[in-house]
């Protein structure tokens, strides 16, 4: 294990001079757990997801291990979806005020729709009355939105006056880790958009983890596998190619697809 | 000192056969069970999410929420009544602060990250399954913790101190025809923080002396640094990469 | 109700297709495992796709009621605790809970899957009294089905325990005496979702569901309890056919039972 680990060092660190007592223990893409040492000596940094504890270096979180450099860092594989301005998220309406109605959003906290902050261009344009809030979005309603402020207590606030931002009608909603939402989506929606071409479907993901689909039903069930699919073996290799094949396997189309850039750079 | 041999046969410090597994409850945020001789716990945990009611929010950071009950036909004698009672009440509260002080919730002020510990069989130690089963189910939900928390059970038999005592055990001067050095017990759960060697939980039930106390102690420490080993390495199971793809 | 969601079931319904790709009158694939809980006197462990349970019976010896001073008592209990589904509360049980605990046990008890006045011990004095507990931990729909197949299912695997001279019991021994079952009462839900019936519905599709009946048959075919839920209406001929699905149904899940029971 040792000697092993000393090789990666080398590689790692080719050109940088490294103590001879510091040792990584981990590589990229290494799956940590909390508690577990990545890294002993001081010439590693700690980042995201990680924390120094004397001369080690151990992981606050489950995730994926990312080094920068000296900077150890992981990205989590698990939790709810930290809400970030200008994100677009799909909520759910789940209460109805005086003057905005209460979303859902997939994460710790619930995000707030400002009757000023509905327009754009589906027919909202008008600003509802007070007291008839409830003519426009109902409680149970799914919204295509964006998040326009987080603030200090973790209060959010969305809007759908921007394009495509609207209350979504028909089709099926399917909840997902939202850490697994960019393998989804794919590297310039490469991935969603060979989701569309095999099965005809509408879909739209949210960044919190909310994805809405709508599909020939002779499709849906394609479509839900393949998100799913991605979901469960995001973290193994060939991922893509093996999503493609599913997809021509099951709809008996040939895909036409621009390779995932990360599938050919990894392992 | 008679009690040279184990029930079982196993040493001193040995714990019974422990099975450990992530990712069991396919509805919570993360889950898992723990199973430690014929003692088994699951746990599920859901969260971080608003806590209602409102006074019960921390503005500074979010809190944990633990919820232990034993299911109705998990004990060793009669049935156990169904809902919660005081003693699963007072379990929830010290298996709760076990957790607190590596649980870092400082990011999610004014929420809640709940625990649910549920066992379908115990046999003595139940408490300490149930807080390493917690300890996996938060990690697999991806809460930012230091580090886990493993737990085990010390004890003393005849001034023997010993790790993980069976139920039989716990009553082995009630049932042995064999002479005793002594007719004391001592049932002594220990929560420990594996990277600090900090101790989270620690009660004892029972007769025992004082260096006994910090023999005990120490001998679930040790332990605890290789049960935290099974909880990791249940949750990187999970996310083994298998050689055939699917 | 979710409309759109409703809205999107029946559109893949009218086109014969379920989401898991099931044909409508299938049962997901059940695995039953008898003798999990060593701490029970009969246990079972249930799952139908993801939807797990697991089911443990306890014994005691206790004061019959009066007015059955001869009979044994029978008594099903279902927790649904927030373990398996966040949506189960914590606290006082839900109305929608406590239906499907009594559901079960109705089926069970008046179905009489044991024959009470074998476990009298001593006319209105002492009588066995059986407690089964069902404990969902993972949950996907149709828990009153799988729920009752549990109970069932460990009834069968229980024995009695030992009892001492003074009327003690040892519940670390068991003896080789199997509990006196009796009819075997199982139950079938069949659902309504728009103009179509389904069973063993998952969660998504119990989440837009019109209306339900559950069925509970004896081994010998008749009828022993039903009970309709859910808000809509149900016609006459409605009725009809999903008595018929659910008859058809129990016929194949009762294969797969007495093969899990041997």
């Amino acid at each position: 294990m040792t000697d092993e680990n000393k090789e990666e060092n080398k590689e790692e660190n080719k050109d940088k001079e490294i103590k001879s007592d510091s040792k990584l223990l981990v590589k990229n893409k290494d799956v940590v757990v909390p508690g577990q040492i990545l890294a002993e000596g001081f010439d590693f940094l700690p980042s995201y997801g990680t924390y120094r504890k004397d001369d080690k270096i151990l992981a606050n979180k489950l995730g994926l291990v990312t080094m920068e450099g000296k900077v150890i860092k992981t990205i989590p594989m698990a939790g709810r979806y930290l809400p970030k301005r200008n994100d677009v998220i799909i909520g759910r309406v789940t209460d109805i005020g005086m003057n905005a109605w209460r979303l859902d959003i997939n994460s710790a906290y619930t995000a707030m729709l400002s009757s000023r902050e509905v327009g754009g261009d589906r027919g909202y344009s008008s600003y509802p009355k007070k007291g008839s809030l409830s003519k426009t979005f109902h409680v149970g309603d799914y919204i295509f939105c964006k998040i326009v402020k987080v603030n200090s207590q973790n209060l959010t606030d969305v809007t759908t006056n921007d394009r495509g931002l609207r209350k979504l009608q028909g089709g099926r909603v399917l909840y997902v880790n939202t850490h697994k939402v960019p393998r989804i989506i794919g590297k310039k929606g490469s991935m969603v958009n060979m989701i569309k071409q095999a099965t005809d479907c509408k879909m739209m993901v949210g960044q919190n983890g909310i994805v809405w689909i709508q599909c020939d039903p002779k499709h849906e069930a394609t479509a839900v596998e393949a998100i799913r699919k991605i979901e469960n073996e995001s973290h193994i290799p060939g991922l893509t190619n093996r999503v493609k094949e599913f997809l021509e396997k099951q709809t008996e189309k040939k895909l036409d697809i621009k390779e995932d850039d990360e599938e050919i750079r990894g392992k | 000192m008679v009690y040279k041999k184990r029930l079982d046969g196993r040493k001193m410090n040995e714990t019974r056969e422990i099975e450990a597994k992530a990712g069991v409850i396919k509805k919570a945020d993360g889950s898992a069970y723990f199973k430690i001789g014929k003692t088994w716990a699951y746990a599920a945990v859901y969260g971080p999410r608003e806590l209602y009611p409102r006074f019960l929010q921390n503005s500074n950071k979010g809190i944990v929420r633990f919820s232990y009950t034993m299911m109705p036909f998990s004990g060793m004698g009669e049935r156990v009544r169904p809902g919660p009672n005081r003693r699963s009440k007072e379990i929830s509260m010290v298996s709760q602060k076990a957790l607190n002080s590596v649980v870092d919730l400082v990011d999610f002020p004014n929420t809640v990250v709940d625990v649910v510990v549920e066992l379908p069989q115990t046999d003595a130690g139940s408490r300490c399954a149930g807080i390493c089963a917690a300890s996996i189910a938060l990690a697999d939900a991806g809460v930012p913790m230091k580090d886990m928390v493993a737990a085990v059970a010390a004890g003393v038999v005849d001034n023997t101190v010993c790790l993980d005592l069976s139920y039989e055990e716990e009553h082995y001067p009630e049932f042995t025809k064999e002479k005793l050095d002594s007719e004391h017990v001592a049932d002594i759960p220990v929560a420990c923080i594996p990277s600090t060697g900090e101790i989270t939980l620690l009660q004892m039930d029972g007769v025992m002396n004082k260096s006994q106390l910090i023999d005990a102690v120490n001998l679930a420490k040790e332990k605890c640094k290789e049960i935290a080993e099974i909880q990791r390495n249940a949750i990187h199971e999970k996310y083994k990469i298998t050689t055939k793809g699917e | 109700m979710d409309e759109d969601a409703q809205e999107n079931m029946i559109k893949l319904l009218s086109e014969n297709l379920r989401q898991d790709k099931r044909g409508f009158e299938d049962f997901r694939d059940m695995t039953i495992e008898l003798g999990v809980i060593a701490t029970a006197e009969g246990s079972a462990r249930v799952k139908v796709g993801e939807t797990e349970l697991i089911a443990g019976v306890k014994l005691k010896i206790d004061k019959p009621y009066s007015d059955t001073a001869d009979e044994g008592i029978l008594m099903v209990n279902t927790e649904l605790t927030p373990l398996s589904n966040p949506n189960f509360e914590s606290g006082p049980p839900s109305i929608k809970s406590i239906e499907i605990s009594r559901v079960i046990d109705r089926g069970l008890r008046e179905g009489q899957a044991m024959d009470v006045k074998k476990l009298c011990i001593e006319a209105g004095e002492k009588v066995w009294m059986i407690n089964v507990d069902v404990c969902p931990v993972n949950h996907n729909g149709n828990l009153i089905d799988i729920g009752a197949i549990a109970a069932l299912a460990a009834l069968h695997d229980a024995k009695f325990p030992e009892v001492d001279k003074e009327g003690k019991i040892d519940y670390k021994k068991k003896t080789s005496n199997k509990l006196p079952l009796k009819e075997d009462p199982l139950p079938v839900t069949v659902i309504k979702i728009g103009d179509y019936f389904l069973v063993d519905p998952t969660e998504n599709e119990e989440a837009v569901m019109d209306a339900r009946i559950t069925f509970n048959f004896r081994k010998d075919g008749n009828l022993c309890a039903i009970q309709k839920g859910e808000d809509g209406p149900l016609t006459v001929d409605d009725i009809k056919k999903m008595t018929e699905i659910a008859e058809k149904t129990m016929k194949k899940n009762r294969v797969i039972f007495e093969k899990a029971i041997k």
